[in-house]
Parts: structure tokens; C-alpha cells; sequence
């Protein structure tokens, strides 16, 4: 099948299998590799991307459906600069081994775009469809709050600021 | 969220930002499953689904016929290049793929190499294989029963699924003392098999170029010189042809240690081909063949006297390693580390016995965060201390105060012969019960104990035994496990150093570079640390067992001090003064009573590689390399308070609060320091809550997906409390300890005990884990299982 997606602002046009999932169409097809493939069961969460701004489990969503959509990933996530969620992420240790940190930053941005000062409950919940083997999620929701606390805050002003806060 | 420090990036030890980071961050990692080269082949693994079966044949035809396929490899094929078998790391052998029988469901049976991942799964379904279907060994306690089916009936003359027996302690004086004693205690208690479960699972990029001979692998190891030396053992190939890529690791936990049959597949995958093969396994099979943990069947016992002193250990195991022994242990340690199971208290005498067998389950048995298998040793402790508790009546707290062991008897040799280096764990069992308010706890269960809503306070105190280890004693297959370390300062001052093991997320690239900076006075930003590549570090045992700060940090260091060395003689030389006569302060080697006379470490770097005249002998450049090994284990250890809240009606249990207190020697980065313990205590919840590797009668998986395997998310997971206090190594060159698997180690029993704490109304003493609501339902009801079997 021929499908037109729009990922990070650039449209694409490819053919595709009917069964291929978004996930390997993002990595395998347009070499976008940020976002890791981790279960297959729509249970880990580190394929999360946002389709038309929602986040999606890229796993179990077929590249197909995403025709005529937007897709964002984390290669979108950086604008002029860093985002405020990557800057968070650095700032609090929010990640070891990396793995499931895309995802947890898609689906911590759409949090903080509908939410912005959101509880640590809130937060906690907001990423309770998602596995993190590593941190014990403390300094991912230390970095989302991060975040929440420093929206207006640029890359240059925020690697200025060597604070460690975690 | 305020600020815990604003300082620029330290030059040295405290807490700094990852140097790996941006790339994360960004989307930049590069794991094994982001390589891509030209041309690039997939590969899948045909997998058993029976237990225990009889191969009567297999049809590869159909799928040699599917226009993708380039590629179908059997045990038969493997057979020809000698290499259906490779050896285990603990002198055992393993089909690579199954030649004459499948002994656990999952195992590797063939392996299809085509032009895409869909493909290769494709042609897996027209491969035709005929099994003879045979009895399976699920029940570890019933494998050596004497009509138990023989698994390994490849190993000429075996009769049983017996692997070893290993005995540890005095067994005479220890029973002598049981005889006599006030009060005996004993339980059966099960430290379930469970699994690592990285987020990123196994997988290899392998790329054979037949004209240089030379076989690049990208591969997810945790040990790339172990794996590079152990394909140049077993398939003939000469080792300096071999370079072993581990790039980014998305989680190992001792899951990524091991050499699996599929690495193997995509080595023979590209050879055949000539093309590079890509072989990533799914979570499926990641779960289901992969080195499992754990599944140790454990009976312990206690002799005390009436008010609490604890006299004796005693502790029989069954241990079920799978259908081939792939437990990875130092050579003469079958049952790793067990041997501190006498914990951290002063007793009398100790024995153990531990037993392993076959049974009809996946292989492996050293991972997820174990220390060679201190998780169970100190589980067993922690948990027996409990029912003696119990039985006494006594304070949980009170009890471990009154039997740990005092400051003034280290360094402390156990009675099971393991050296604890160094301690004070009176001071840090009473910090934890100041931060978690233990009389202020206990006074609201009392409260509380209405039989309505239940709380529970539970209480462990751990001592870990990492940084294996010493050469003499230690090795695996052979090799010896020291590590190397290479440092090399650049003319303009800034330094590269190479190490052999490898981060699976630990963030060496910074905590190596602190040392360094420590150490030189070089800022840690200039100093670039490579690591994960055979080709470009020196040799080393790799990253497990919590060695890498124990021994890499150790070399780390100790090549940074030999390298300062030569910066005097290069200073000396550059101020045409002795060397006898510098002093130096980090970054700077200055005359001593002339603290204007000095050079700093960039103007001795650049002077090194000039035309400085150096005293005779004494080499140019700025550089050195060190092997370190060590002169013993390091003794990390910790003192866990969890508080949770049950739910009798429904089994539910909720922890609302957990508090470590770590003592882990120095500490170069607090900030990772305290990451790996809020990871390791997420792994305890999880062990004690909610995961288990469960198999049916047949030897049916009953954890092979993340639906049935289950990990704690954020909601499961209290916001930890930490506190730390600070007793260094006598014997480490920084006086650090390692402290990757602390949490992971001391805090199951803390959650366990704590459940048990609540159920305490209900007159129970034990139930195992993991303490599911039906788990936890069923012991309030009297009537707990057993929890590795399917529920009956």
C-alpha cells in the first residue's frame, strides 16, 4: 500500500506492507531509530509516539493507519532548542540506560501541554503505561515536574544553569 | 524541586550531569537494534513448543523455497562446523540448535536467515517439524526422584538430572549446636524464578567479511572480551580476527552476560551468507530462553536462644538451573556467592548444602541484579531472622540490632569463610529507623490492627559480597577476573581512557571520567572514556556483580596515579628540580615550600610530548595501563524499612513507604549512586509483588509475555527515601564498594517481611513470593501456594 505520513514535519511517501507496524515503519524505513521497539504487547511503552498528537503504542498500530496523519517522535522533540522535558530528564537523572526514555518524554510532553502544573500523582499515572527497568521512576517524575517548573526556560539558559537536581 | 547544588561540574567525585545524555535525550543512542549496514540480512529462531520432545524429523524445504529466504540453518548444519554444541559458562554444554531433543519450550531448534524481519518469521511457520512428545521435569523437587525422565541423556551414562552438590560451613559443629539450642526455628521458603527483563532485548548484528576473515559483532553482552575470547575457543576462530561491538545496552541485569544460541545463529548466519545478519529476539523470547534468576528452593533454619541471640544457620537448597547449566558463577563458586548466608550477624557456626538439577526449563540462572546469587543468600537470612521474630515474639528491628555485627570485629572473617572488609551496621540500621519513624509505626499498627485495614512494617538488613574478584580464587572458564584499564593524556592535556567493562545504563562515561578527574585534576569533560569495544580496550571480564566500580574503578585509578608519577618526573625535569622535592595538589605538581614553582597537569602533558630532556630511562608521552586485581571482594551493605498496607478482603497490597539507608563505601557520583538504588528497590517490589517465571505440568511458560510476566510501574512504586552513610574499603584504592545490586538485593526481603508483618493477625509466618492478591488472599485464608507451579 502507498501511504503519506507526516513525521516531525516532513512528509513521507512510501509503499508498504498492510501488516507492517508504525514502529518498524519509523525505524527501519525512515531510519528514525529513537523510538525502540520493547514488547510487542502494548505493555512496556517504549515505542510511545504521538499520532495526530495523541500518544500511540507504535507497536500495536499499524503503519497504515497512520496515512494521512502527523506522527511525532522523539527526533521531533527538540525544536530551536532542547525541550524543556529533555532539559528535565538531564537535570534529574531521569534516565540510566536509555531505553525507554523516548517514550517517556512523548508521553510526558503531552502531559504538560494539556496539564501544566501537573501532582506527582498525576504524573505518575500519566506514565503508568510505560516500564522503566532502571530508575524506580523517582527521577522521571523528578524530571517531569522539572519540566512543569521550567516551561519557559531555553536550552542555551538551561545548560547555563549546571544545577544538578537529583 | 529546589536546587541540591549549583556548582559547575565537579573536577572529581559529587554530583555532575551524564556525559551520555544529550545523545539519549535526543533519540541518538545507538543499540544493537539501530545498526544498519549494506546489504544486511534478518534472522529468526524456530522454537520448541514442547517442554521435553523427541526431534523425529525436520523439513526445512518449504522454507528454503520462500524467495526471501537465503538462508536455513538446522542443528544438522551446525552439526558439519561442529558447533550444534557449545560449551556453558559453568563446564556444561548447550545445544545451540536442538539436534536430538528440545528439553525446554523455547529452545533455539533452527534458524532462518532472509531479507527482512517479516520474512524470516514468515519461513519460520513453513518449517515442518515432527516431535515425539516426552514427559517433562516441571517440579525442581521431584527431579531426582528415581523415575524422574532423564533430561540430559546426550552426556554419556547419565542416569539423573543431578548436576552438583556444594557444601559450605561446618557441618558437625553447626548441627552440635542445633542439638543443644534453646529455640529452633525452621521454614521452606522459595525464592521463585523470575527474570531481568531489560526493556531492549537480546539481539546481534554479525558481519563476516570472508576476504580479511575478520567477524565484527555488534551484540548486547555485558562482557564483549569475555564473549570475544569464548567464540575464538569454541568455533576455531582466530582471536585477533574477532572484535565484539557491545554499543548502547538498554538494561542488562545480568540478562546480557551469557553467550545465547541466537548470537551464535547470526555469526554462522553471515558466514554462510556473506552478508551481515541481524538477529533480534522478541520479548517472548527473550522471557522464555533467556537466562533466567533465582529458582532456588530453600530450607532454612535458625537456633537461637530464648532471648534472641542467634547461635546457628542451617540451610538446605535445591537449585533448579534448566535444562543445561548455564549458571554463570566463578569456577569454583557452583552456588556463586550463597555462602554469606550467614548475613550480617555475629553467630557461632553455619552450614549449607545446595544441590542442582535439570529440570525441563530454560538455562542460565546468574542474572537480575544478583551478586551471584546473594539475592537468594540474603533473602533466606533476612527472612529466617523474621520468623525467629515470630516465634519470639520479638521486634523485627530489635532483633537484628541485637546480633549484627560491631564495628570493632572487622575486617570480620564469617563462619562460612568470607572476609567482610568493613562496617559500623549498628549506626546504619538506626538511621533508617530514624527516617522511617519506626516507634511512630509501630505505635499506628498497634492502632490499627483492627483485622479491617492492615499495615505492615518490615525491616532487612543486607551485606553484599562484589567486585569479583580475586585471580587466585576467581575466574570463569579460566579466565582470570582482573580487569585493565589504559589511560592516555593527549599533548594539549586531555585524556582518553579505555576499559574493559561495558555500562548497560550505569553511566560510566561519567563516573570513570570523575575518577580520572580526581585523581588528575583533569575536568571530566576532557576526558573521553571508551568502553564496549574489544578492538580499542584492553582485556577485562565485563560489567556483573556489581565489579565495575570495585575493579574497573580500582584500575581507573591506579593507572590515573601511575600516570601522575610520570607527570612528576615530567615537572621535575620541566623545573629542573628532584622529583623527591614536588608536592602535589590536584592538577599541579609544585615545589615543596615554593608553591609558585609548579606546573600544571596540561603544561606537563604538552611537555611530555616535547623536546623536554627526561631523565635517562624515563619514556616520553603521558600514559599508562594497569591490570587490576583484587585483593578481596568488597562488602557493600544496607538497612530497608518498607511500610505497606493490605487489603485482607481482596489480598491487595499497596507499599506507601520505603526507606534505604546504603552504605556503599565512597561515593564518586551520588546522583547515579542513588539512581541504581531507586532501580534496584523497583526491582524488589517487583520480585516480592508481583513477578514470577511459572511453568504448567507440561512445562508450559507461564511468563512469557509482559501480560503475564508483570513489572512494576510508577504506580506501584512508592517514592523512595534514602539515606546513606559512608564506611570506605580499607582495601579499595578510592575506597568505594559498588552498589548496583544492593537494592535489588536487600529489598525484596524488606517488602516481604513487611506483608508478613500485616498478616501477622491471621497467626502466619511465611508465605512466598511473590505476594500476589491471590497469593497474599490465600495465606490469609491459611492456605498459600506454591507459587513456581500453576496455580492448583
Amino acid at each position: 500500500m502507498r501511504i503519506t505520513v507526516t513525521v516531525n514535519g516532513t512528509e513521507y511517501t512510501r509503499d508498504v506492507e498492510p501488516r507492517l507496524l508504525l514502529i518498524h515503519f519509523l525505524r527501519d524505513e525512515l531510519g528514525l531509530t529513537g523510538s525502540h521497539w520493547g514488547c510487542d504487547t502494548s505493555n512496556c511503552g517504549a515505542c510511545v509516539v504521538w499520532l495526530d498528537k495523541t500518544p500511540v503504542k507504535s507497536c500495536t498500530a499499524l503503519a497504515v493507519m497512520a496515512d494521512g496523519r502527523e506522527v511525532r517522535t522523539v527526533e521531533g522533540l527538540e525544536q530551536a532548542e532542547l525541550d524543556p522535558v529533555q532539559q528535565g530528564f538531564m537535570n534529574c537523572h531521569g534516565l540510566q540506560c536509555g531505553f525507554c526514555t523516548p517514550g517517556m518524554m512523548m508521553t510526558a510532553r503531552w502531559l504538560l501541554d494539556r496539564n501544566p502544573d501537573p501532582s506527582e500523582q498525576e504524573i505518575r499515572e500519566a506514565i503508568s503505561g510505560q516500564i522503566c527497568r532502571c530508575t524506580g521512576y523517582e527521577n522521571i517524575v523528578r524530571s517531569v515536574r522539572w519540566a512543569a517548573e521550567n516551561s519557559n526556560i531555553g536550552a542555551a539558559e538551561a545548560s547555563e544553569a549546571t544545577e544538578v537536581t537529583a | 524541586m529546589t536546587a541540591i547544588e549549583e556548582q559547575p561540574a565537579p573536577v572529581g567525585y559529587g554530583r555532575m550531569h551524564r556525559k551520555e545524555d544529550p545523545r539519549f535525550v535526543r533519540g541518538h543512542g545507538q543499540y544493537v537494534d539501530d545498526v544498519r549496514l549494506p546489504g544486511m540480512l534478518y534472522g529468526a529462531v524456530l522454537r520448541s513448543p514442547f517442554a521435553h520432545a523427541r526431534i523425529v524429523s525436520i523439513d526445512t524445504s518449504a522454507a528454503e523455497a520462500h524467495p526471501k529466504v537465503k538462508a536455513v540453518i538446522t542443528g544438522a548444519t551446525l552439526e558439519t562446523l561442529n558447533l550444534a554444541w557449545m560449551p556453558t559458562i559453568s563446564y556444561d554444554t548447550q545445544a545451540v540448535l536442538a539436534t536430538d531433543k528440545v528439553r525446554f519450550q523455547g529452545q533455539e531448534v533452527a534458524f532462518v536467515v532472509a531479507e527482512d524481519r517479516y520474512s524470516a518469521r514468515d519461513a519460520l511457520e513453513l518449517i515442518d517439524v515432527t516431535y515425539e512428545e516426552l514427559p517433562a521435569v516441571v517440579d525442581a523437587r521431584k527431579a531426582l526422584d528415581e523415575d524422574a525422565p532423564v533430561i540430559r541423556d546426550d552426556k554419556e551414562g547419565k542416569q539423573d538430572n543431578h548436576i552438583f552438590d556444594w557444601e559450605t560451613g561446618d557441618k558437625d559443629k553447626t548441627d552440635e549446636i542445633f542439638a543443644s539450642a534453646e529455640v529452633v526455628v525452621k521454614e521452606d521458603i522459595l525464592y521463585p524464578r523470575v527474570h531481568p527483563a531489560p526493556l531492549e532485548t537480546c539481539g546481534a548484528v554479525a558481519d563476516y567479511d570472508k576476504i580479511t576473515g575478520k567477524l565484527t559483532v555488534w551484540e548486547t553482552t555485558q562482557a564483549p572480551h569475555a564473549h570475544r575470547t569464548l567464540y575464538a575457543m569454541v568455533a576455531g576462530l582466530p582471536e585477533q580476527k574477532i572484535r565484539i561491538i557491545s554499543p548502547d545496552i538498554g538494561g542488562g541485569f545480568g540478562n546480557k552476560v551469557g553467550i545465547y544460541p541466537g548470537y551464535v545463529c547470526a555469526i554462522v548466519g553471515s558466514i554462510v551468507t556473506g552478508k551481515p545478519v541481524k538477529w533480534m529476539e522478541d520479548r517472548s523470547e527473550n522471557l522464555m530462553s533467556t537466562s533466567f534468576a533465582r529458582d532456588y528452593h530453600m530450607r532454612g533454619e535458625i537456633a537461637a536462644t530464648k532471648d534472641g541471640k542467634i547461635l546457628a544457620i542451617r540451610v538446605n537448597v535445591l537449585a533448579d538451573h534448566g535444562a543445561f547449566n548455564g549458571t554463570a558463577q566463578p569456577t569454583n563458586y557452583p552456588a556463586g556467592f550463597f555462602g554469606v548466608f550467614t548475613g550480617s550477624y555475629d553467630i557461632e557456626s553455619a552450614h549449607a548444602k545446595v544441590t542442582g538439577v535439570y529440570t525441563n526449563k530454560a538455562p542460565g540462572g546468574v542474572a537480575y541484579a544478583c551478586s551471584f546469587r546473594i539475592t537468594e543468600a540474603v533473602y533466606l537470612v533476612e527472612r529466617m531472622v523474621d520468623v525467629l521474630a515470630y516465634e519470639l515474639k520479638a521486634d523485627p528491628a530489635e532483633l537484628r540490632m541485637r546480633n549484627l555485627l560491631r564495628p570493632d570485629q572487622f575486617p570480620y572473617t564469617s563462619k562460612t569463610g568470607w572476609v567482610y572488609d568493613s562496617g559500623d551496621y549498628a549506626k546504619t540500621l538506626r538511621l533508617a529507623m530514624d527516617i522511617a519513624g519506626y516507634e511512630e509505626l509501630r505505635k499506628e499498627q498497634a492502632a490499627k490492627r483492627d483485622g479491617q485495614s492492615l499495615m505492615g512494617i518490615g525491616v532487612s538488613f543486607f551485606t553484599e559480597a562484589v567486585g569479583a574478584g580475586p585471580r587466585k580464587h576467581m575466574d570463569i572458564l579460566g579466565l582470570g577476573m582482573a580487569d585493565g584499564a589504559e589511560l592516555r593524556v593527549h599533548p594539549t592535556g586531555k585524556a582518553v581512557l579505555r576499559l574493559s567493562v561495558q555500562t548497560q545504563g550505569q553511566g560510566h562515561e561519567t563516573t570513570f571520567a570523575q575518577i580520572v578527574a580526581e585523581e588528575l585534576g583533569i575536568p571530566p569533560g576532557d576526558i573521553e572514556v571508551v568502553h564496549g569495544d574489544t578492538d580499542q580496550t584492553p582485556f577485562g571480564l565485563g560489567t556483573y556483580g556489581s565489579r565495575s566500580t570495585p575493579v574497573s574503578g580500582a584500575a581507573t585509578a591506579v593507572v590515573a596515579r601511575k600516570v601522575r608519577e610520570r607527570a612528576r618526573i615530567v615537572a621535575a625535569a620541566m623545573l629542573e628540580v628532584s622529583a623527591d622535592d614536588l608536592e602535589w595538589e590536584k592538577g599541579r605538581w609544585f615545589v615543596r615550600g615554593d608553591p609558585d614553582q609548579g606546573r600544571t597537569i596540561t603544561e606537563i602533558a604538552l611537555a611530555a610530548h616535547s623536546t623536554v630532556e627526561l631523565p635517562e630511562g624515563v619514556e616520553g608521552h603521558l600514559d599508562a595501563t594497569c591490570v587490576y586485581n583484587p585483593p578481596n571482594l568488597t562488602y557493600p551493605y544496607g538497612a530497608y524499612i518498607c511500610v505497606v498496607d493490605v487489603d485482607p478482603g481482596t489480598g491487595k497490597v499497596s507499599v506507601r513507604r520505603f526507606v534505604a539507608v546504603d552504605d556503599c563505601g565512597v561515593r564518586i557520583n551520588p546522583m547515579i549512586v542513588e539512581g541504581q538504588i531507586h532501580g534496584g528497590l523497583a526491582d524488589g517490589v517487583g520480585m516480592a509483588l508481583m513477578e514470577v517465571i511459572a511453568f504448567d505440568d507440561d512445562g508450559n511458560c507461564l511468563g512469557g509475555s509482559f501480560m503475564d510476566y508483570l513489572l512494576p510501574t510508577s504506580l506501584e512504586c512508592p517514592s523512595w527515601e534514602l539515606g546513606e552513610t559512608v564506611t570506605p574499603s580499607p582495601h579499595h584504592p578510592i575506597g568505594a564498594k559498588g552498589v548496583g545490586e544492593s537494592a535489588t538485593v536487600g529489598s525484596p526481603a524488606a517488602v516481604v517481611n513487611a506483608v508478613l508483618d500485616a498478616l501477622k493477625p491471621y497467626g502466619i509466618r511465611h508465605a512466598d513470593m511473590p505476594l500476589t492478591p491471590a497469593q497474599v488472599w490465600r495465606a490469609v485464608h491459611n492456605n498459600p501456594f506454591r507459587t513456581d507451579l500453576a496455580i492448583q
